[in-house]
C-alpha cells in the first residue's frame, strides 16, 4: 500500500480508467444556430475540459477513489459528503459526457416505441412530459440539471420520472437511471439566449434533442439488463 | 429607502384577499420598475391596498402600515410594500472595460427585474431586510420566492451601490475604520483580496452564488462568506450566525459571461477596479454601529 502510495503521491495513476474528455459526436458549428459554435466550443474544449482535468488531478492524489469508476464515485454518499470537490468535478465529468449525447443536429421531434409507450403511461401525453421537462428546467434556481430519468426502485412498479438536480448532482446518487438531460448552467445558454432561459429549452426540444440516445439508454436497462 | 416608515396611506379590511397591479414600465429604458400588491389574507388579518404615486416621472414607492399583531408573524409575513429595481448610480457602460455595457442592462434590466417579479407574485410583503432574516425558514410556508428572489432583490441592490465608474473608483479609499479592521482580519488589503478571490474561484464557489465581505455579530471582524445561489449572510441559518455584509460579488454567470466566459478569476480580479471603497466605508460604519445589514435601495 505504502509503494502504491509513493506513485500514486508522484502521479502514477491507479484508475482503471482515467476520466476522459470524449470528442464531442459532431462539430462544433453543427448545432447552430440554437447552440453558436462559440458556446458549444467554451462549454466542451473549457468547461467540460476544466472537470475532467480536475477530476484526473484529484483521483491522482486520492488513490482509494482512483479505483473507483465515475458512477461509484456519483453514487458514493460518503464521497459527495466528505469531498465534495471530488464528487462535483467527476458529476460534472460524467453529466457533460451524457449532455452532448442528448444533443444532435436536426434533432428534436418524438421518441418511439417503448419509450413513448412509458411516456404515455406515466406522464398521459409525450407533450405532458415535455411541459414537464420544461418546468422543471426553468425553475432549477441557479446552476443545475433537468433530466428524464427511469427509476427501478421499486420492483413492479418501475416508472419514467422528470427531476431537476442542482450543481453537479445526477441522479443516478438517487437511484434513478438517466435517460435525458439538459443542462441549464448558465453558460450552457448565456452567450446564445442570456437570460431567456425558456427559449433555449424550447429550442432544444424543438431542434436539438436525440431521442434515439434516450430510447438506447432505456434499452439498456429494461429486462435482462435489470442490474443496474 | 425600505425602512419601516409607516406611510400608508389606506387601509382597507374589504380588500380582496389577492390583489396585485402589472409591473409599472416608468422609463423607456425600463430601468424602473415598481410594483405592488396587497397583501393576502392570513387569518383575520386585513389586507391592505397600495398607494402608488408618480412624482417627477418617477414612480414613487408607499409602504404600507404595520399593523399590531401583523408584525408579531415572521413566518407568514402580511406586511405588505413593494420592491423596485432601483436605477443604477452610473450610465450602463460606466463601468467598462471591467464589466461591459450589455452585460449590465441584462443583469440590472432582466435578472434583477424577474427577481422582484418573482418574489412579489401573489405573496405579501415586508421590508426587505426584515425577509433577508428568516428567509430560510419561510420556504417551507410560502416556497422558495422569498429565499431566492427576495434574496435576489437584497443582493443585486446591494451589488450596484458598491461600484462606481474606474476613474471614481480609483479615488475611493477605505476609511481608517475599516481599514484597521481589514488589516487586523486579513493582515493587508492585499491579503483579503487574495482570500477573496480564492473563495470566489469556480472551485470554491462552485455553481451560482456570492461572496461577501461581513462584519460578524461581535463587530470585531471581518468575516469572508461564500453563499450559493441568492442566499446571503443577512440570512438565519446560511452561515454560522447571521452576519452584516459590506461588500459582496456576483458570481453567477450571468454576471460576467458574456465578457469573460470560463475565466471568471479574471471576472474577480478586474472587479477591484470598479469597487467603492467609500461605500464599502459607509456599509461598515452603518453594521458597526446599528448591528443591522445595509439598507438598500428599492
Amino acid at each position: 500500500m505504502l509503494f502504491r502510495s509513493i506513485l500514486a503521491y508522484i502521479g502514477v495513476s491507479f484508475a482503471a480508467a482515467a476520466i476522459e474528455l470524449p470528442d464531442l459526436p459532431y462539430s462544433y458549428d453543427a448545432l447552430a444556430p440554437s447552440i453558436s459554435e462559440k458556446t458549444l466550443r467554451t462549454h466542451h474544449s473549457k468547461h467540460h475540459a476544466k472537470y475532467v482535468n480536475t477530476a484526473n488531478e484529484m483521483l491522482k492524489s486520492d488513490p482509494s477513489h482512483a479505483k473507483l469508476s465515475a458512477e461509484k464515485i456519483i453514487q458514493d454518499r460518503k464521497v459527495r459528503a466528505n469531498n465534495p470537490s471530488l464528487f462535483n468535478n467527476v458529476a460534472q465529468a460524467w453529466n457533460h459526457a451524457f449532455y452532448w449525447k442528448c444533443l444532435k443536429p436536426n434533432g428534436g421531434g418524438q421518441p418511439t416505441g417503448k419509450l413513448m409507450g412509458m411516456i404515455e403511461r406515466d406522464f398521459g401525453s409525450f407533450d405532458a412530459l415535455r411541459t414537464k421537462m420544461e418546468n422543471e428546467a426553468l425553475t432549477c434556481f441557479g446552476s443545475g440539471w433537468a433530466w428524464l430519468g427511469y427509476d427501478g426502485k421499486n420492483r413492479g412498479h418501475e416508472k419514467l420520472v422528470v427531476i431537476k438536480t442542482s450543481g453537479a448532482e445526477n441522479p443516478m446518487a438517487f437511484g434513478i437511471t438517466p435517460l435525458l438531460t439538459i443542462d441549464v448552467w448558465e453558460h450552457a445558454y448565456y452567450l446564445d439566449f442570456q437570460e431567456k432561459r425558456g427559449d433555449y429549452v424550447k429550442a432544444y426540444f424543438d431542434t436539438l434533442v436525440n431521442w434515439s440516445f434516450a430510447e438506447e439508454n432505456l434499452k439498456s436497462i429494461l429486462p435482462g439488463h435489470e442490474e443496474l | 429607502m425600505p425602512t419601516s416608515a409607516n406611510t400608508a396611506k389606506q387601509h382597507s379590511k374589504s380588500a380582496p384577499a389577492t390583489q396585485k397591479t402589472k409591473p409599472s414600465l416608468t422609463t423607456a429604458t425600463m430601468t424602473k420598475l415598481s410594483l405592488a400588491l396587497s397583501a393576502i389574507l392570513v387569518g383575520s388579518a386585513s389586507a391592505f391596498s397600495l398607494d402608488m404615486k408618480a412624482q417627477g416621472g418617477n414612480t414613487r414607492r408607499e409602504l404600507l402600515q404595520k399593523t399590531a399583531g401583523l408584525a408579531t408573524s415572521i413566518a407568514v409575513p402580511t406586511i405588505a410594500n413593494a420592491y423596485s429595481v432601483p436605477d443604477l448610480n452610473y450610465p450602463f457602460e460606466a463601468l467598462e472595460p471591467y464589466i461591459d455595457a450589455p452585460t449590465m442592462k441584462i443583469h440590472h434590466d432582466k435578472h434583477h427585474v424577474a427577481n422582484i417579479n418573482k418574489a412579489t407574485e401573489g405573496k405579501p410583503e415586508v421590508d426587505i431586510l426584515e425577509l433577508q432574516l428568516n428567509a430560510l425558514e419561510a420556504v417551507s410556508l410560502r416556497g422558495p420566492a422569498v429565499r431566492n428572489n427576495g434574496g435576489g432583490h437584497y443582493n443585486h441592490a446591494f451589488f450596484w451601490d458598491e461600484m462606481a465608474p474606474p476613474d471614481e473608483a480609483k479615488k475611493t479609499k477605505p476609511s481608517s475604520e475599516l481599514e484597521a479592521m481589514i488589516n487586523k482580519s486579513f493582515g493587508s488589503m492585499d491579503e483579503m483580496k487574495a482570500a477573496f478571490e480564492a473563495r470566489a474561484a469556480p472551485g470554491a464557489l462552485f455553481g451560482s452564488g456570492w461572496v461577501w465581505v461581513c462584519v460578524n455579530q461581535a463587530g470585531d471582524e471581518l468575516k469572508l462568506v461564500g453563499t450559493p445561489n441568492q442566499d446571503n449572510p443577512l440570512m438565519k441559518g446560511v452561515a454560522d450566525e447571521v452576519m452584516f455584509p459590506i461588500l459582496g460579488l456576483d458570481v453567477w454567470e450571468h454576471a460576467y459571461y458574456l465578457k469573460y466566459q470560463n475565466r471568471r478569476p479574471e471576472y474577480v480580479s478586474n472587479w477591484w477596479n470598479v469597487v467603492n471603497w467609500n461605500k464599502v466605508s459607509e456599509n461598515f460604519a452603518y453594521v458597526k454601529e446599528k448591528k443591522a445589514g445595509v439598507p438598500v435601495r428599492g
